[in-house]
């Protein structure tokens, strides 16, 4: 329980961390944070296929892909913020800096983030609570891959083929999309 | 054992937070990052009732989820630098040619 209070806080705060951060490079990396948290969690429901794949997928090839377009294109940081929220933003600062100062040490927030993450992985693998088959002896085995993989090619078959063309598709497009004018 | 509200009340807060990124923020990808975190809050949903009533189907969703979401973020990014290379601006108010 209060290993899931741990995860939940350091999610919020990374999700904030993402909309408030006035450079895009901050954003992202506190999406990697949330997207990390997010599969501890996974664990947690004893989905743990789901929690592999989502560090994966999500953690190394999204966040990647965000970074690279980053990189590509700039990020922007003069229009990276809003300028009504930037107004805001000044008008919060002026009545209590310490709000500009969390908002300007977005580094500071998020080795914090991480250090508190690891260590609530770190606990809970210690304390047994992080291994899959905690809860109910109904769930024991549930989120394995033995399982998923039973439902997947049985019960899913047709719609598992058909993400396979989806993103064939995806990827014939992003080619397309991505070509300078000949 | 964690009840599953407190896993929805999770993902609802974090869904909101990503509905409130694409509304108050102009750079395109900080939107696209957010729509990202609305779909991982799903994510969330879908696997905590998944093991709420103790079924699979939660979790083929999620898999599927988020094949679409891998999808979309190539598709949308290309997009994002195709447009982004024209205009030469990540304000999303400078991409307004269909406005009347």
């Amino acid at each position: 329980m209060f290993l899931f209070i741990v995860f939940a806080l350091i999610a919020i705060v990374a999700a904030l961390g993402v909309i408030l951060s006035r450079k895009p490079v901050y954003s992202a990396l506190f999406l990697l944070l949330n997207f990390a948290t997010l599969a501890a969690l996974y664990i947690m429901l004893q989905a743990q296929f789901l929690a592999a794949v989502q560090i994966i997928v999500y953690a190394g090839a999204i966040v990647v892909l965000f970074l690279f377009v980053v990189m590509l294109i700039g990020g922007g940081e003069l229009n990276a913020v809003d300028r009504e929220t930037s107004r805001q933003v000044d008008k919060a600062a002026a009545i209590s800096p310490r709000f500009l100062a969390l908002l300007g040490w977005p580094r500071i927030a998020a080795l914090v983030l991480a250090a508190l993450l690891l260590a609530g992985v770190g606990y809970g693998l210690v304390t047994g609570q992080l291994h899959p088959g905690q809860g109910s002896a109904a769930a024991f085995g549930q989120g394995s891959v033995e399982a998923i993989g039973a439902a997947l090619y049985t019960d899913y078959l047709l719609p598992f083929e058909l993400t396979s063309v989806l993103l064939l598709v995806g990827m014939v497009g992003a080619v397309v999309l991505a070509r300078r004018d000949a | 054992m964690v009840p599953t509200s407190y896993y929805l009340v999770l993902s609802a807060i974090l869904f909101t937070i990503g509905v409130v990124g694409v509304l108050i923020r102009r750079n395109v990808l900080i939107i696209f990052m957010s729509v990202e975190m609305m779909l991982n809050a799903v994510n969330l949903t879908f696997a905590a009732l998944s093991l709420h009533f103790l079924g699979l189907n939660g979790q083929i969703f999620v898999l599927m989820a988020m094949v679409v979401a891998a999808a979309e973020v190539a598709v949308g990014l290309a997009i994002v630098m195709a447009v982004v290379r024209n205009r030469d601006t990540t304000n999303i108010e400078d991409v307004n040619l269909l406005k009347g």
